[in-house]
């Protein structure tokens, strides 16, 4: 039990990834998260202003049910599988964010600098946490596609767009990390 | 029943994903510092057995659960919107920390405020909605 609550190493979690996406493969769908966001777009109605959401969002409830399932798994594996351990970072990326004036590094899931309601109700946090969801959701519709559909399911098909836009990802990311956030914090 | 199967998968992707410490904001950004192989390790992994199973599927045709044959649609040639999309997606990944995954796992987790993302989120697929037209793909 002591293996299960304790975090799982990446050669455990990397297949277990992989065996999401051809579980899928085999139920006739493909891995793909950020599909789900155009779906509740349509459902609130986006129809009505953009023919990209005209579609029908019904033949997507296998997907938003892999969302619900995802937040129970969520809930599941915070409440009763975990042993409340620390993240082992490297000591270097610890120093790093103490240097922003991040504290507490690791111990929790996210960051208090960003996700604590101190930050959240300041201007400033609400803010980024906006233009951080704006971008996410703006760029993974314009990539077609995010993580699990480009990086995970697109590369193991040995698609060159999902390279691409890999290569796009760690642009974006690389900039915001080693650029943006230094004048964030 | 027939939704029963992908709850299972969405709940174990959930699970995986937080005990892989995958949805973290700092594995991301120490993933961005490349001051750690775990992530490079877990998607790496992935992508290797992914290959591996897709391939068998297409070498054997294996059929699906819905006895038809297992298609990946192919994503359309182009340049230009994967890495424009994938830039804009990239900047804001690093900054929530958080992808079209891990958003709602976060939610189950009980990290309320990731809703501000999410909604957020939606704001953007909307806005490109919008504009899709006039970019450039």
């Amino acid at each position: 039990m002591d293996i299960i609550l304790q975090p799982w190493p990446w050669f455990v979690s990397g297949p277990l990834i992989a065996t999401v996406l051809l579980l899928l493969l085999f139920f006739g769908k493909t891995f793909g998260m950020s599909s789900n966001l155009r779906t509740l777009c349509t459902i609130s109605g986006a129809g009505k202003h953009a023919a990209f959401f005209k579609f029908d969002w019904r033949a997507q409830k296998w997907n938003l049910t892999v969302v619900i399932g995802a937040i129970i798994g969520g809930f599941i594996a915070t409440k009763f599988l975990s042993d409340g351990s620390i993240i082992e970072l490297n000591p270097e990326t610890v120093s790093d964010l103490a240097a922003m004036n991040f504290t507490q590094v690791g111990e929790t899931l996210l960051p208090n600098e960003l996700y604590g309601w101190e930050a959240v109700l300041s201007l400033k946090g609400m803010l980024i946490l906006i233009v951080a969801g704006f971008l996410v959701g703006f760029g993974t519709r314009y990539a077609g596609g995010c993580t699990s559909g480009h990086a995970i399911t697109g590369l193991s098909n040995l698609q060159l767009p999902s390279l691409i836009a890999v290569i796009g990802f760690f642009i974006g990311g690389l900039v915001m990390t080693h650029f943006i956030l230094p004048l964030l914090f | 029943m027939k939704f029963l199967k992908f709850l299972f998968v969405g709940v174990f992707f959930g699970i995986v994903l937080v005990k892989s410490e995958a949805v973290s904001w700092y594995r991301i950004y120490e993933m961005f510092k490349f001051q750690s192989f775990h992530m490079y390790g877990i998607i790496g992994s992935a992508v290797l057995i992914g290959v591996c199973g897709i391939y068998l599927i297409k070498k054997y045709k294996l059929k699906s659960t819905e006895g038809t044959a297992i298609v990946l649609p192919p994503k359309e040639k182009s340049f230009v919107r994967y890495i424009l999309g994938g830039s804009i997606f990239g900047l804001g990944w690093a900054l929530a920390g958080a992808c079209p995954g891990p958003m709602y796992i976060l939610l189950g987790a009980g990290i309320y405020p990731i809703l501000i993302v999410i909604i957020a989120a939606m704001a953007g697929t909307f806005a490109y909605g919008l504009l899709k037209s006039k970019l450039p793909h």
